[in-house]
């Protein structure tokens, strides 16, 4: 039996079977993976899901994974929160936080995508493989090449931040660091692509790459006892994610695996880097790309691939667009972090904060269930927190010396029994 | 006018396999004209069936996205280096 899935134009439709391509050669539109669902019904129910190990590996029906393909990297499966703390802050009776701050191995979504890309690019038989990144995807190509035995040659924007690029190097990877932002790496690695025989993830393997995405949804649904959610808050930077979701929940009606529900998608951008949004707020179809210019680094891309079907998907499913400021994203993270003790990076600071806007415009509603995908954790970013905090003088190692402290610092904690 | 438009790999098979091609275009409107008569095929390819640029292709002049130099109404200079990229890719 061959495998249930081949690449399809998304434009002209054109049937592209199984190679490493992100574009049609015909009318140079992005390809995405077509399905044979109703031969994936036969194959795998919901009960056989449930006795698999809780990685999106459990979910192998539903991805574009080589024939045979195994893998013990325990990728995914990360925790939806009930979040009853930060919803009370917000006025929601129903909220989640879909956690991939703390996703296997390198602590972001990322690292979802990058599993079924390498999938395909041994399937190809890519020795080399590569990426253009803002730092997560680096990251995840750069830990999973190291257990994969690839050499990988990552290539990121000059100005990242630290801890980014350290958890870039520490598994041996080659980073190359170009003066230029996001797009214009981006623009880069499309010419090299061109030219060198590498398994660019984000790019040659892209539409594998991008059905990682979709075991976001699909574990959003499962842990909601096989239920869609009224809404759905996800970050955008390529607008790829936001899309995924939406194909994952079509994909598991369609299956049966889920009742039908119409599930609002609501988009969230930083302002200094809002092509969707944008657009969104203004009735537009089509993006104006932008110059980014936001603390919000992993979502700085000004000139997003799936803009134009992340605007369409958003707006036919009756959501929203937002975005906020700098400040903003940071008083989010803190909240966050207070609230639900989930420790974003500054993408999630964008999500939750744009969140909390949803529900002062009331277009997010008290009694809906709303999943709020948190894709990055804080550790990468801790920069962004630089000056918020206070550092006390240190006390001496004695109780007096505490005593004192406490009387004049900590007024507002009760000493105790 | 003496503009260097480069070629990606897709669209060689319409250039007789030039990676690279000398076109004396003032504008985008001009280029696309150019390419067209220089190689009948290349036109389907890049305009859809009303005759408008596919939104999913790329123009840049020297690095730069031509979008943030005005489009349309870009004004090449001498000795501008031209790239089409397909579909841009990418994502974080």
């Amino acid at each position: 039996m061959g495998v249930r899935y081949t690449l399809k134009c998304r434009e002209c439709g054109k049937d592209w079977g199984n190679i490493p391509l992100s574009y049609c050669q015909e009318c140079l539109a992005p390809l995405g993976v077509d399905y044979d669902l109703p031969a994936i019904r036969e194959a795998v129910t919901r009960d056989d899901i449930a006795q698999r190990a809780a990685n999106l590996w459990r979910y192998a029906e539903l991805l574009p994974l080589p024939e045979d393909f195994r893998s013990e990297l325990a990728v995914g499966g990360t925790p939806l929160v009930k979040a009853d703390r930060f919803g009370k802050k917000l006025g929601l009776r129903h909220l989640f936080v879909k956690n991939d701050a703390v996703c296997f191995p390198t602590l972001s979504f990322k690292d979802r995508v990058v599993a079924v890309a390498l999938a395909q690019a041994r399937a190809f038989g890519f020795e080399v493989v590569s990426c253009s990144s803002t730092g997560n995807l680096a990251n995840s190509v750069a830990a999973q090449a190291a257990c994969g035995g690839f050499q990988a040659c990552i290539f990121i924007p000059a100005d990242l931040e630290a801890a980014k690029v350290i958890n870039t190097q520490v598994y041996g990877a080659q980073l190359v660091r170009i003066s230029g932002n996001y797009d214009q790496v981006n623009r880069l690695c499309s010419q090299i692509a061109d030219r060198f025989k590498w398994g660019f993830v984000n790019i040659n393997l892209r539409p594998y790459y991008a059905e990682g995405s979709k075991t976001v949804g699909y574990e959003i649904a499962e842990q909601l006892g096989w239920e869609l959610p009224d809404n759905v808050v996800v970050p955008m930077a390529g607008g790829s994610l936001i899309t995924k979701i939406a194909k994952a929940f079509g994909e598991l009606i369609e299956l049966g695996f889920v009742k039908p529900r119409a599930v609002r998608f609501f988009g969230a951008q930083a302002t200094g880097c809002s092509p969707i949004s944008h657009a969104v707020k203004n009735g537009l179809d089509e993006l104006t790309p932008q110059k980014p210019v936001t603390i919000a680094r992993s979502l700085a891309i000004g000139n997003p691939a799936d803009g134009r079907y992340a605007i369409k998907m958003i707006r036919d499913s009756g959501g929203w667009a937002e975005d906020c400021s700098d400040a903003e994203i940071v008083e989010a993270m803190k909240l966050l972090a207070e609230t639900e003790g989930v420790f974003t990076e500054t993408a999630g600071g964008v999500t939750a904060g744009v969140t909390r806007k949803l529900v002062e415009q009331g277009r997010i509603g008290r009694d809906e269930t709303t999943v709020v995908c948190i894709t990055g954790n804080g550790l990468k970013t801790t920069d962004a927190l630089v000056g918020q905090y206070e550092l006390e003088e240190p006390i001496a190692p004695r109780l007096a010396a505490f005593e004192d402290f406490q009387a004049k610092r900590l007024g507002g904690i009760a000493v105790g029994a | 006018m003496n503009i260097t438009v480069h070629i990606p790999t897709p669209l060689r098979r319409f250039t007789d396999g030039g990676n690279q091609v000398q076109c004396s275009a003032a504008n985008m409107a001009e280029l696309l004209q150019q390419l067209e008569q220089k190689f009948p095929l290349i036109g389907a390819h890049l305009k859809d069936q009303s005759g408008k640029l596919r939104p999913f292709v790329n123009f840049y002049v020297n690095d730069e996205d031509i979008r943030f130099l005005g489009g349309n109404q870009y004004e090449f200079k001498d000795g501008d280096d031209v790239l089409i990229v397909p579909s841009i890719a990418g994502g974080r």
